[in-house]
Protein backbone atom coordinates (compact mmCIF):
# COMPACT_ATOMS: atom_id res chain seq x y z
CA UNK A 1 0.00 0.00 0.00
CA UNK A 2 0.69 3.81 -0.63
CA UNK A 3 -0.11 7.08 0.60
CA UNK A 4 -0.54 9.99 -2.18
CA UNK A 5 -0.37 13.64 -1.25
CA UNK A 6 -4.30 13.59 -0.68
CA UNK A 7 -4.10 11.16 2.18
CA UNK A 8 -0.94 12.20 3.42
CA UNK A 9 -3.09 15.67 3.87
CA UNK A 10 -6.25 13.62 5.36
CA UNK A 11 -3.39 11.94 8.05
CA UNK A 12 -1.99 15.24 8.65
CA UNK A 13 -5.42 16.75 9.51
CA UNK A 14 -7.00 13.54 11.45
CA UNK A 15 -3.39 13.77 13.58
CA UNK A 16 -4.22 17.81 14.52
CA UNK A 17 -0.92 18.42 12.44
CA UNK A 18 -0.91 21.56 9.82
CA UNK A 19 1.31 20.90 6.94
CA UNK A 20 1.63 23.10 3.82
CA UNK A 21 2.39 22.11 0.51
CA UNK A 22 6.37 21.24 0.68
CA UNK A 23 5.88 19.56 4.13
CA UNK A 24 3.11 17.22 2.40
CA UNK A 25 5.52 16.34 -1.11
CA UNK A 26 8.58 15.74 1.41
CA UNK A 27 6.73 13.11 3.87
CA UNK A 28 4.67 11.32 0.87
CA UNK A 29 8.40 9.18 -0.14
CA UNK A 30 9.16 8.95 3.58
CA UNK A 31 5.85 7.71 4.79
CA UNK A 32 5.86 5.44 1.47
CA UNK A 33 9.31 4.24 2.56
CA UNK A 34 8.11 3.35 5.57
CA UNK A 35 5.37 1.63 4.72
CA UNK A 36 6.71 -0.68 1.91
CA UNK A 37 9.39 -1.68 4.31
CA UNK A 38 6.79 -2.57 7.12
CA UNK A 39 4.90 -4.27 4.14
CA UNK A 40 7.11 -7.56 5.06
CA UNK A 41 5.19 -8.81 7.69
CA UNK A 42 2.49 -9.79 5.43
CA UNK A 43 4.83 -12.50 5.00
CA UNK A 44 4.25 -13.93 8.75
CA UNK A 45 2.10 -16.98 9.11
CA UNK A 46 0.08 -15.36 12.10
CA UNK A 47 -2.38 -18.29 12.02
CA UNK A 48 -3.61 -19.06 15.66
CA UNK A 49 -1.80 -16.39 16.68
CA UNK A 50 -3.23 -13.30 19.05
CA UNK A 51 -2.26 -10.23 18.89
CA UNK A 52 -0.21 -9.13 21.97
CA UNK A 53 -2.10 -7.32 24.45
CA UNK A 54 0.60 -7.02 27.38
CA UNK A 55 4.04 -8.07 27.42
CA UNK A 56 4.49 -9.16 31.27
CA UNK A 57 1.54 -10.90 31.97
CA UNK A 58 0.01 -8.66 35.13
CA UNK A 59 -3.31 -7.54 36.25
CA UNK A 60 -4.91 -4.80 36.82
CA UNK A 61 -5.57 -3.65 40.17
CA UNK A 62 -8.61 -1.76 41.48
CA UNK A 63 -6.96 0.47 44.41
CA UNK A 64 -9.00 1.31 47.81
CA UNK A 65 -12.24 2.78 47.00
CA UNK A 66 -10.86 5.61 49.10
CA UNK A 67 -11.36 9.58 48.56
CA UNK A 68 -7.65 11.14 47.60
CA UNK A 69 -6.05 8.00 48.44
CA UNK A 70 -2.99 9.10 46.63
CA UNK A 71 -2.58 12.89 47.55
CA UNK A 72 -0.40 13.30 44.21
CA UNK A 73 -2.64 12.09 42.15
CA UNK A 74 -6.43 12.55 44.35
CA UNK A 75 -8.14 16.08 44.02
CA UNK A 76 -7.63 19.72 45.13
CA UNK A 77 -4.89 20.49 42.68
CA UNK A 78 -6.26 23.46 40.69
CA UNK A 79 -2.90 25.45 40.70
CA UNK A 80 -0.67 22.93 40.09
CA UNK A 81 -2.85 21.82 37.12
CA UNK A 82 -3.17 25.08 35.84
CA UNK A 83 0.61 26.00 36.52
CA UNK A 84 1.62 25.67 33.12
CA UNK A 85 -1.84 26.19 31.32
CA UNK A 86 -0.55 28.74 28.76
CA UNK A 87 -3.82 30.86 29.08
CA UNK A 88 -5.56 30.02 32.37
CA UNK A 89 -8.55 32.48 32.96
CA UNK A 90 -10.89 32.05 36.32
CA UNK A 91 -9.43 28.89 37.57
CA UNK A 92 -10.03 27.15 33.98
CA UNK A 93 -8.32 26.17 30.76
CA UNK A 94 -8.93 29.28 28.79
CA UNK A 95 -9.55 28.23 24.97
CA UNK A 96 -10.58 30.02 21.63
CA UNK A 97 -13.99 30.67 21.05
CA UNK A 98 -15.21 27.00 20.14
CA UNK A 99 -19.82 28.23 19.36
CA UNK A 100 -20.35 30.69 16.61
CA UNK B 1 43.71 14.01 45.56
CA UNK B 2 42.94 11.43 43.13
CA UNK B 3 40.15 13.62 40.81
CA UNK B 4 37.07 13.14 42.12
CA UNK B 5 35.08 12.75 38.56
CA UNK B 6 37.03 9.56 37.96
CA UNK B 7 34.84 7.76 40.34
CA UNK B 8 31.52 5.87 39.52
CA UNK B 9 28.72 4.72 41.46
CA UNK B 10 30.49 2.41 43.91
CA UNK B 11 33.29 4.27 44.51
CA UNK B 12 31.26 7.47 45.59
CA UNK B 13 28.98 5.95 47.52
CA UNK B 14 31.74 3.95 49.64
CA UNK B 15 34.29 6.93 49.42
CA UNK B 16 31.31 9.18 51.27
CA UNK B 17 30.21 6.67 53.58
CA UNK B 18 33.88 5.76 54.79
CA UNK B 19 34.39 9.40 54.90
CA UNK B 20 37.37 9.28 52.30
CA UNK B 21 35.64 12.82 50.90
CA UNK B 22 32.37 14.69 51.39
CA UNK B 23 29.40 13.74 49.40
CA UNK B 24 29.90 18.19 48.72
CA UNK B 25 33.20 17.83 47.38
CA UNK B 26 31.98 15.51 45.16
CA UNK B 27 29.11 17.33 43.75
CA UNK B 28 31.11 20.30 43.50
CA UNK B 29 33.39 18.29 41.51
CA UNK B 30 30.77 17.42 38.60
CA UNK B 31 29.06 20.43 38.65
CA UNK B 32 32.73 22.10 37.90
CA UNK B 33 33.03 19.00 35.11
CA UNK B 34 29.63 20.01 34.10
CA UNK B 35 29.65 23.27 33.69
CA UNK B 36 33.22 22.96 31.51
CA UNK B 37 31.76 20.48 29.07
CA UNK B 38 29.21 22.79 26.89
CA UNK B 39 30.59 21.51 23.94
CA UNK B 40 29.24 18.33 24.19
CA UNK B 41 25.42 20.05 24.48
CA UNK B 42 24.67 16.63 26.53
CA UNK B 43 22.68 18.77 29.06
CA UNK B 44 19.92 21.23 28.53
CA UNK B 45 19.62 22.43 31.66
CA UNK B 46 22.38 22.06 34.55
CA UNK B 47 21.01 21.80 38.16
CA UNK B 48 24.50 22.48 40.34
CA UNK B 49 22.19 23.77 43.30
CA UNK B 50 20.13 20.20 43.53
CA UNK B 51 23.07 18.41 43.29
CA UNK B 52 25.01 20.38 46.42
CA UNK B 53 21.44 20.40 48.58
CA UNK B 54 21.45 16.76 48.55
CA UNK B 55 25.11 16.11 48.67
CA UNK B 56 24.77 18.48 52.26
CA UNK B 57 21.78 16.40 53.10
CA UNK B 58 24.16 13.44 53.16
CA UNK B 59 27.13 14.85 54.71
CA UNK B 60 24.49 15.84 57.52
CA UNK B 61 23.59 12.48 57.89
CA UNK B 62 26.66 11.01 57.83
CA UNK B 63 27.33 13.37 60.43
CA UNK B 64 24.72 12.32 62.47
CA UNK B 65 25.32 8.86 62.52
CA UNK B 66 22.25 8.18 59.87
CA UNK B 67 21.93 4.99 57.55
CA UNK B 68 22.51 6.09 54.32
CA UNK B 69 20.40 5.84 50.98
CA UNK B 70 22.08 3.35 48.21
CA UNK B 71 23.23 5.92 45.93
CA UNK B 72 23.86 8.16 49.08
CA UNK B 73 26.64 11.43 47.87
CA UNK B 74 26.32 10.41 44.12
CA UNK B 75 24.93 13.55 41.99
CA UNK B 76 23.52 11.84 38.69
CA UNK B 77 22.39 13.11 35.42
CA UNK B 78 18.53 12.97 34.50
CA UNK B 79 17.26 11.87 31.14
CA UNK B 80 15.23 14.93 30.49
CA UNK B 81 12.29 12.74 29.79
CA UNK B 82 11.56 12.04 33.57
CA UNK B 83 9.36 14.82 35.28
CA UNK B 84 11.29 17.04 38.38
CA UNK B 85 9.04 19.24 40.62
CA UNK B 86 10.00 22.73 39.72
CA UNK B 87 12.62 22.08 36.99
CA UNK B 88 12.10 22.19 33.09
CA UNK B 89 10.82 19.08 31.79
CA UNK B 90 11.17 18.79 28.11
CA UNK B 91 11.35 15.68 26.08
CA UNK B 92 14.19 17.71 24.25
CA UNK B 93 10.74 19.37 22.22
CA UNK B 94 9.90 22.45 21.31
CA UNK B 95 6.16 21.93 22.46
CA UNK B 96 7.51 20.99 26.15
CA UNK B 97 9.98 23.87 26.75
CA UNK B 98 9.45 25.65 29.77
CA UNK B 99 7.16 23.36 31.14
CA UNK B 100 7.84 23.15 34.57
CA UNK B 101 6.41 19.94 36.61
CA UNK B 102 4.91 20.35 40.39
CA UNK B 103 4.63 16.76 41.08
CA UNK B 104 8.35 14.24 40.76
CA UNK B 105 8.77 11.07 38.71
CA UNK B 106 8.44 8.08 40.71
CA UNK B 107 11.89 6.87 39.60
CA UNK B 108 13.56 10.07 40.10
CA UNK B 109 11.89 10.37 43.72
CA UNK B 110 13.37 7.02 44.39
CA UNK B 111 16.48 8.23 43.65
CA UNK B 112 16.80 11.61 45.59
CA UNK B 113 15.16 9.57 48.23
CA UNK B 114 18.35 7.14 47.95
CA UNK B 115 20.50 9.85 48.35
CA UNK B 116 21.53 10.82 45.17
CA UNK B 117 21.61 14.48 43.65
CA UNK B 118 20.60 15.52 40.02
CA UNK B 119 23.33 17.46 37.95
CA UNK B 120 20.73 18.52 35.40
CA UNK B 121 18.24 17.64 32.75
CA UNK B 122 19.79 15.59 29.97
CA UNK B 123 19.95 15.99 25.95
CA UNK B 124 17.93 13.06 24.14
CA UNK B 125 16.44 12.50 20.99
CA UNK B 126 12.92 14.96 20.78
CA UNK B 127 9.98 12.74 22.64
CA UNK B 128 12.56 9.92 22.74
CA UNK B 129 12.51 8.93 19.20
CA UNK B 130 15.90 8.65 17.16
CA UNK B 131 19.06 6.93 17.62
CA UNK B 132 21.46 9.44 17.25
CA UNK B 133 20.72 12.55 19.33
CA UNK B 134 20.39 14.33 16.04
CA UNK B 135 16.58 15.01 16.67
CA UNK B 136 16.62 17.37 19.79
CA UNK B 137 14.88 20.88 19.47
CA UNK B 138 17.98 21.98 21.83
CA UNK B 139 20.63 20.74 19.41
CA UNK B 140 22.72 17.60 18.61
CA UNK B 141 25.13 15.68 21.60
CA UNK B 142 28.36 14.96 20.85
CA UNK B 143 29.82 12.11 21.74
CA UNK B 144 33.20 12.36 23.80
CA UNK B 145 35.10 10.08 21.38
CA UNK B 146 36.07 10.69 18.15
CA UNK B 147 37.65 8.56 15.49
CA UNK B 148 41.44 8.04 15.58
CA UNK B 149 42.83 11.12 13.88
CA UNK B 150 39.64 12.81 13.47
CA UNK B 151 38.14 15.93 14.61
CA UNK B 152 34.47 14.99 13.00
CA UNK B 153 31.71 14.86 15.96
CA UNK B 154 30.23 11.22 16.56
CA UNK B 155 26.90 10.31 17.38
CA UNK B 156 26.47 9.49 21.10
CA UNK B 157 23.41 7.44 19.92
CA UNK B 158 19.99 7.55 20.78
CA UNK B 159 18.00 8.46 22.51
CA UNK B 160 19.54 8.58 25.60
CA UNK B 161 22.59 10.42 23.81
CA UNK B 162 22.75 13.22 26.44
CA UNK B 163 23.12 10.47 29.41
CA UNK B 164 25.73 8.63 27.36
CA UNK B 165 28.05 11.25 26.33
CA UNK B 166 27.99 12.76 29.65
CA UNK B 167 28.32 9.56 31.60
CA UNK B 168 31.30 8.52 29.06
CA UNK B 169 32.92 11.72 29.64
CA UNK B 170 32.98 11.61 33.16
CA UNK B 171 31.07 14.67 33.34
CA UNK B 172 28.58 12.52 35.72
CA UNK B 173 29.12 9.13 37.31
CA UNK B 174 25.93 8.05 36.22
CA UNK B 175 22.69 8.85 34.26
CA UNK B 176 18.96 7.80 33.71
CA UNK B 177 17.91 6.43 30.50
CA UNK B 178 15.01 5.21 28.80
CA UNK B 179 14.93 2.14 26.64
CA UNK B 180 11.76 1.94 23.90
CA UNK B 181 13.65 0.34 21.36
CA UNK B 182 16.88 0.13 22.70
CA UNK B 183 17.46 4.03 23.48
CA UNK B 184 19.58 2.70 26.97
CA UNK B 185 21.50 -0.16 24.73
CA UNK B 186 22.80 1.49 21.61
CA UNK B 187 23.73 4.66 23.11
CA UNK B 188 26.02 2.71 26.23
CA UNK B 189 27.45 0.48 23.09
CA UNK B 190 28.30 3.71 21.08
CA UNK B 191 30.15 5.64 23.98
CA UNK B 192 31.96 2.61 25.67
CA UNK B 193 29.51 2.80 28.88
CA UNK B 194 27.25 0.05 30.44
CA UNK B 195 23.47 1.08 30.28
CA UNK B 196 20.81 -2.19 31.70
CA UNK B 197 16.78 -2.06 30.32
CA UNK B 198 15.22 -3.96 33.37
CA UNK B 199 12.26 -6.39 32.42
CA UNK B 200 9.09 -4.08 31.43
CA UNK B 201 7.13 -2.53 34.82
CA UNK B 202 10.37 -2.99 36.96
CA UNK B 203 10.62 0.44 36.98
CA UNK B 204 6.98 2.87 37.51
CA UNK B 205 6.69 4.77 34.14
CA UNK B 206 4.79 7.53 36.15
CA UNK B 207 5.81 11.02 35.60
CA UNK B 208 8.04 10.09 32.48
CA UNK B 209 6.79 11.60 29.10
CA UNK B 210 5.30 8.49 27.06
CA UNK B 211 6.61 7.65 24.10
CA UNK B 212 5.31 4.23 23.29
CA UNK B 213 3.82 2.78 26.38
CA UNK B 214 3.57 -0.77 25.85
CA UNK B 215 7.46 -1.01 25.49
CA UNK B 216 9.08 1.95 28.00
CA UNK B 217 11.49 1.38 30.48
CA UNK B 218 13.52 3.07 32.56
CA UNK B 219 17.07 1.88 33.47
CA UNK B 220 20.53 2.99 34.65
CA UNK B 221 23.61 3.93 32.52
CA UNK B 222 26.88 3.72 34.41
CA UNK B 223 30.22 2.89 33.34
CA UNK B 224 30.16 -0.96 35.17
CA UNK B 225 28.14 -3.96 35.71
CA UNK B 226 28.08 -3.18 39.50
CA UNK B 227 27.13 0.98 38.71
CA UNK B 228 24.64 -0.71 37.17
CA UNK B 229 23.37 -2.79 39.72
CA UNK B 230 23.20 -0.33 42.71
CA UNK B 231 21.55 2.17 40.27
CA UNK B 232 18.97 -0.53 38.97
CA UNK B 233 18.19 -1.16 42.80
CA UNK B 234 17.33 2.36 43.71
CA UNK B 235 15.25 2.89 40.69
CA UNK B 236 13.20 -0.48 40.26
CA UNK B 237 10.07 -0.83 42.42
CA UNK B 238 5.95 -1.29 42.34
CA UNK B 239 4.29 1.70 42.31
CA UNK B 240 0.57 1.83 42.43
CA UNK B 241 0.46 4.99 39.96
CA UNK B 242 1.50 2.59 37.28
CA UNK B 243 -1.05 0.01 36.15
CA UNK B 244 1.94 -2.15 34.60
CA UNK B 245 4.18 -1.60 37.44
CA UNK B 246 5.85 -5.25 38.67
CA UNK B 247 4.23 -6.35 42.27
CA UNK B 248 7.47 -8.00 42.90
CA UNK B 249 9.85 -7.19 45.28
CA UNK B 250 13.32 -6.11 44.09
CA UNK B 251 15.99 -8.27 44.96
CA UNK B 252 19.56 -7.20 46.07
CA UNK B 253 21.34 -7.01 42.48
CA UNK B 254 24.05 -6.21 43.69
CA UNK B 255 24.65 -7.88 46.36
CA UNK B 256 24.41 -11.32 44.15
CA UNK B 257 26.24 -10.04 41.57
CA UNK B 258 28.08 -13.60 40.81
CA UNK B 259 30.05 -13.64 37.16
CA UNK B 260 31.09 -17.71 37.82
CA UNK B 261 28.71 -19.11 34.78
CA UNK B 262 29.16 -22.92 35.57
CA UNK B 263 26.01 -24.57 34.99
CA UNK B 264 25.03 -21.61 32.57
CA UNK B 265 24.17 -21.97 29.36
CA UNK B 266 24.40 -18.90 27.27
CA UNK B 267 22.25 -18.64 23.98
CA UNK B 268 23.60 -17.61 20.42
CA UNK B 269 20.51 -16.31 17.99
CA UNK B 270 21.73 -18.03 14.73
CA UNK B 271 19.43 -15.30 13.03
CA UNK B 272 21.35 -12.33 14.69
CA UNK B 273 24.27 -12.98 12.12
CA UNK B 274 22.86 -10.40 9.83
CA UNK B 275 23.96 -8.70 5.99
CA UNK B 276 25.43 -5.49 7.03
CA UNK B 277 27.03 -5.74 10.36
CA UNK B 278 30.49 -4.81 10.75
CA UNK B 279 33.43 -7.09 10.70
CA UNK B 280 34.96 -5.74 14.04
CA UNK B 281 31.09 -6.29 15.63
CA UNK B 282 31.24 -9.90 14.55
CA UNK B 283 34.51 -10.69 15.80
CA UNK B 284 33.84 -9.35 19.33
CA UNK B 285 30.98 -11.42 19.24
CA UNK B 286 33.27 -14.16 18.91
CA UNK B 287 35.49 -12.89 21.61
CA UNK B 288 32.06 -12.83 23.74
CA UNK B 289 31.39 -16.45 23.59
CA UNK B 290 35.00 -17.22 24.56
CA UNK B 291 35.07 -14.93 27.87
CA UNK B 292 31.57 -16.36 29.16
CA UNK B 293 33.13 -19.75 28.02
CA UNK B 294 36.03 -18.86 30.28
CA UNK B 295 33.45 -17.53 32.74
CA UNK B 296 32.21 -21.56 32.98
CA UNK B 297 29.01 -21.46 30.83
CA UNK B 298 28.19 -23.65 27.94
CA UNK B 299 27.59 -21.82 24.82
CA UNK B 300 24.69 -23.27 22.97
CA UNK B 301 23.06 -22.06 19.24
CA UNK B 302 19.52 -21.15 20.03
CA UNK B 303 17.06 -19.92 16.69
CA UNK B 304 14.76 -16.37 17.17
CA UNK B 305 13.67 -17.06 13.85
CA UNK B 306 11.00 -13.95 13.91
CA UNK B 307 14.14 -11.66 14.47
CA UNK B 308 14.36 -10.02 10.90
CA UNK B 309 9.86 -9.18 11.76
CA UNK B 310 10.90 -7.46 15.38
CA UNK B 311 12.35 -4.23 13.78
CA UNK B 312 9.11 -3.55 11.37
CA UNK B 313 6.55 -5.04 13.86
CA UNK B 314 8.24 -2.28 16.38
CA UNK B 315 7.66 0.85 13.95
CA UNK B 316 3.89 0.27 13.70
CA UNK B 317 3.43 -0.44 17.38
CA UNK B 318 5.97 2.16 18.65
CA UNK B 319 4.31 4.86 16.16
CA UNK B 320 0.81 3.99 16.82
CA UNK B 321 1.20 4.11 20.75
CA UNK B 322 2.84 7.45 20.28
CA UNK B 323 0.12 9.01 17.90
CA UNK B 324 -2.15 8.00 20.14
CA UNK B 325 0.34 9.39 23.59
CA UNK B 326 0.83 12.63 21.80
CA UNK B 327 -2.45 13.53 20.98
CA UNK B 328 -2.65 15.01 24.70
CA UNK B 329 0.05 18.15 23.37
CA UNK B 330 -2.95 20.49 22.18
CA UNK B 331 -1.95 24.05 23.54
CA UNK B 332 -4.47 24.38 26.46
CA UNK B 333 -3.37 22.32 29.57
CA UNK B 334 0.41 23.01 29.50
CA UNK B 335 3.45 23.72 26.89
CA UNK B 336 3.38 25.73 23.75
CA UNK B 337 0.17 27.06 22.11
CA UNK B 338 0.36 29.20 18.85
CA UNK B 339 -3.05 30.53 17.79
CA UNK B 340 -2.55 32.85 14.96
CA UNK B 341 -4.96 35.62 14.65
CA UNK B 342 -8.63 34.77 14.41
CA UNK B 343 -8.59 31.31 14.52
CA UNK B 344 -10.90 28.52 16.29
CA UNK B 345 -9.66 25.57 18.95
CA UNK B 346 -9.21 23.20 15.82
CA UNK B 347 -6.37 25.41 14.04
CA UNK B 348 -5.30 26.16 17.48
CA UNK B 349 -4.56 22.62 17.71
CA UNK B 350 -2.95 21.83 14.50
CA UNK B 351 -0.98 25.10 14.50
CA UNK B 352 0.94 24.37 17.88
CA UNK B 353 1.53 20.73 16.77
CA UNK B 354 2.94 22.21 13.77
CA UNK B 355 4.95 24.19 15.88
CA UNK B 356 5.96 22.31 18.37
CA UNK B 357 6.99 19.14 17.15
CA UNK B 358 10.16 17.99 15.28
CA UNK B 359 10.22 16.18 11.76
CA UNK B 360 10.73 12.87 13.23
CA UNK B 361 8.32 13.25 15.99
CA UNK B 362 5.39 14.00 13.25
CA UNK B 363 6.84 11.58 10.69
CA UNK B 364 5.69 9.03 14.01
CA UNK B 365 2.31 10.35 14.51
CA UNK B 366 1.96 10.26 10.85
CA UNK B 367 2.76 6.74 10.08
CA UNK B 368 0.82 6.08 13.88
CA UNK B 369 -2.43 7.99 12.77
CA UNK B 370 -2.15 5.87 9.80
CA UNK B 371 -1.78 2.52 10.91
CA UNK B 372 -4.94 2.77 13.19
CA UNK B 373 -7.01 4.56 10.83
CA UNK B 374 -10.07 3.18 9.74
CA UNK B 375 -9.41 -0.11 6.91
CA UNK B 376 -6.22 0.01 8.06
CA UNK B 377 -5.83 -1.25 11.72
CA UNK B 378 -6.08 -4.97 11.06
CA UNK B 379 -3.41 -4.69 8.36
CA UNK B 380 -1.22 -3.03 9.94
CA UNK B 381 -2.06 -2.74 14.05
CA UNK B 382 -3.02 -6.55 14.51
CA UNK B 383 -0.78 -8.00 11.95
CA UNK B 384 1.93 -6.12 13.92
CA UNK B 385 1.10 -7.53 17.47
CA UNK B 386 0.92 -10.78 16.39
CA UNK B 387 4.17 -10.35 14.88
CA UNK B 388 4.96 -9.07 18.54
CA UNK B 389 3.74 -12.61 20.34
CA UNK B 390 5.49 -14.60 18.01
CA UNK B 391 8.61 -12.78 18.47
CA UNK B 392 8.06 -13.00 22.23
CA UNK B 393 7.44 -16.74 21.57
CA UNK B 394 10.76 -17.28 19.84
CA UNK B 395 12.46 -16.03 23.17
CA UNK B 396 9.96 -18.08 25.14
CA UNK B 397 11.04 -21.34 23.02
CA UNK B 398 15.05 -19.98 23.29
CA UNK B 399 15.01 -19.70 26.97
CA UNK B 400 14.47 -23.41 27.37
CA UNK B 401 17.18 -24.08 25.60
CA UNK B 402 19.78 -21.48 27.40
CA UNK B 403 19.95 -19.04 30.69
CA UNK B 404 20.96 -16.20 28.81
CA UNK B 405 21.53 -14.51 25.19
CA UNK B 406 24.59 -12.80 23.74
CA UNK B 407 24.63 -11.16 20.81
CA UNK B 408 25.97 -7.39 19.62
CA UNK B 409 24.61 -4.53 20.63
CA UNK B 410 24.47 -2.48 17.19
CA UNK B 411 25.59 -3.64 13.91
CA UNK B 412 28.29 -0.66 13.57
CA UNK B 413 30.16 1.24 15.82
CA UNK B 414 28.99 5.05 15.94
CA UNK B 415 28.82 7.25 13.17
CA UNK B 416 29.86 10.92 12.37
CA UNK B 417 26.52 13.26 13.50
CA UNK B 418 24.98 14.43 9.97
CA UNK B 419 25.94 10.71 8.03
CA UNK B 420 22.34 8.94 8.69
CA UNK B 421 19.99 11.66 7.70
CA UNK B 422 19.00 11.02 4.27
CA UNK B 423 16.48 8.45 4.56
CA UNK B 424 14.96 7.83 8.15
CA UNK B 425 14.57 3.66 7.07
CA UNK B 426 18.91 3.84 7.65
CA UNK B 427 18.88 5.16 10.92
CA UNK B 428 16.26 2.90 12.13
CA UNK B 429 18.20 0.05 11.16
CA UNK B 430 20.99 0.77 13.96
CA UNK B 431 18.23 -0.73 16.28
CA UNK B 432 17.71 -4.39 14.67
CA UNK B 433 19.76 -5.89 17.47
CA UNK B 434 18.14 -4.04 20.28
CA UNK B 435 14.57 -3.91 19.46
CA UNK B 436 13.31 -7.68 19.79
CA UNK B 437 14.14 -7.93 23.41
CA UNK B 438 12.18 -4.86 23.85
CA UNK B 439 9.06 -5.98 22.01
CA UNK B 440 9.35 -8.81 24.36
CA UNK B 441 9.56 -6.47 27.54
CA UNK B 442 12.79 -8.38 28.58
CA UNK B 443 15.99 -7.81 30.78
CA UNK B 444 18.58 -6.33 27.98
CA UNK B 445 22.21 -4.90 28.69
CA UNK B 446 25.10 -3.54 26.67
CA UNK B 447 28.64 -3.57 28.22
CA UNK B 448 31.45 -2.80 26.78
CA UNK B 449 33.97 -4.90 24.78
CA UNK B 450 36.36 -3.46 23.05
CA UNK B 451 38.10 -0.75 20.13
CA UNK B 452 37.51 -1.09 16.82
CA UNK B 453 39.89 -0.17 13.95
CA UNK B 454 38.84 3.72 14.18
CA UNK B 455 39.55 3.62 18.00
CA UNK B 456 36.03 3.94 18.61
CA UNK B 457 34.02 1.36 21.42
CA UNK B 458 31.90 -1.63 20.43
CA UNK B 459 29.53 -3.08 22.99
CA UNK B 460 28.07 -6.76 23.70
CA UNK B 461 24.36 -7.46 24.52
CA UNK B 462 23.04 -9.75 27.20
CA UNK B 463 19.26 -10.54 27.15
CA UNK B 464 17.41 -12.54 29.91
CA UNK B 465 14.50 -14.04 31.00
CA UNK B 466 11.57 -12.25 32.61
CA UNK B 467 12.46 -10.88 36.03
CA UNK B 468 16.29 -12.07 35.35
CA UNK B 469 18.22 -9.00 35.68
CA UNK B 470 20.43 -11.25 37.67
CA UNK B 471 21.10 -13.62 35.05
CA UNK B 472 21.80 -10.43 32.81
CA UNK B 473 23.90 -8.45 35.34
CA UNK B 474 26.21 -11.97 36.08
CA UNK B 475 27.14 -12.46 32.90
CA UNK B 476 27.81 -9.04 32.02
CA UNK B 477 30.05 -8.85 34.94
CA UNK B 478 31.91 -12.09 33.43
CA UNK B 479 32.42 -10.03 30.22
CA UNK B 480 33.43 -7.03 31.71
CA UNK B 481 36.46 -8.86 34.05
CA UNK B 482 37.56 -10.71 30.96
CA UNK B 483 37.16 -7.64 28.67
CA UNK B 484 39.65 -5.36 30.78
CA UNK B 485 38.03 -1.97 28.68
CA UNK B 486 39.96 0.81 30.40
CA UNK B 487 39.59 2.79 27.24
CA UNK B 488 38.31 6.25 27.43
CA UNK B 489 37.79 9.51 25.03
CA UNK B 490 40.70 12.02 24.88
CA UNK B 491 39.55 15.13 26.10
CA UNK B 492 38.79 17.81 23.89
CA UNK B 493 35.74 19.46 24.95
Amino acid sequence: MSVDKATVAKIASLARIRMDDAELEQMVPELNGILQWVEQLGEVDVTGIEPMAAVIPNTLRLRDDVVDADPLTGGGKQGDVLANAPAAEHGFFGVPKVIE
Amino acid sequence: MTDLTSFGVKDIRDGVAKGDFTAREVAEGFNAAVAGAAALNAFIVSTPDHALAAADKVDAARAAGDALGKMAGVPIGMKDLFATNGVQTTAASHILEGFTPRYESTVSQKLWDAGAGMLGKLNLDQFAMGSSNETSYFGNVSSPWRKAGSNQPMSPGGSSGGSSSAVAARIAPAATGTDTGGSIRQPAAFTGICGIKPTYGRCSRWGIVAFASSLDQAGPMARSVEDCAIMLGAMAGFDPKDSTSLQMDVPDWEAALNADLRGKKVGIPREYRMEGTDQAILDSWEQGKAWLKDAGAEIVDVSLPHTKYALPAYYIVAPAEASSNLARYDGVRYGLRDLPEGVGLQDMYAATRAAGFGDEVKRRILIGTYVLSAGFYDAYYTQAQKVRALVARDFARAFEECDVILAPTTPTASFPLGSMNEDPLTMYLNDVFAVPASLAGLPAMSVPATINADGLPLGLQLVGRPFDEQGVLNAGLAIQQRAGFTAKPEKWW
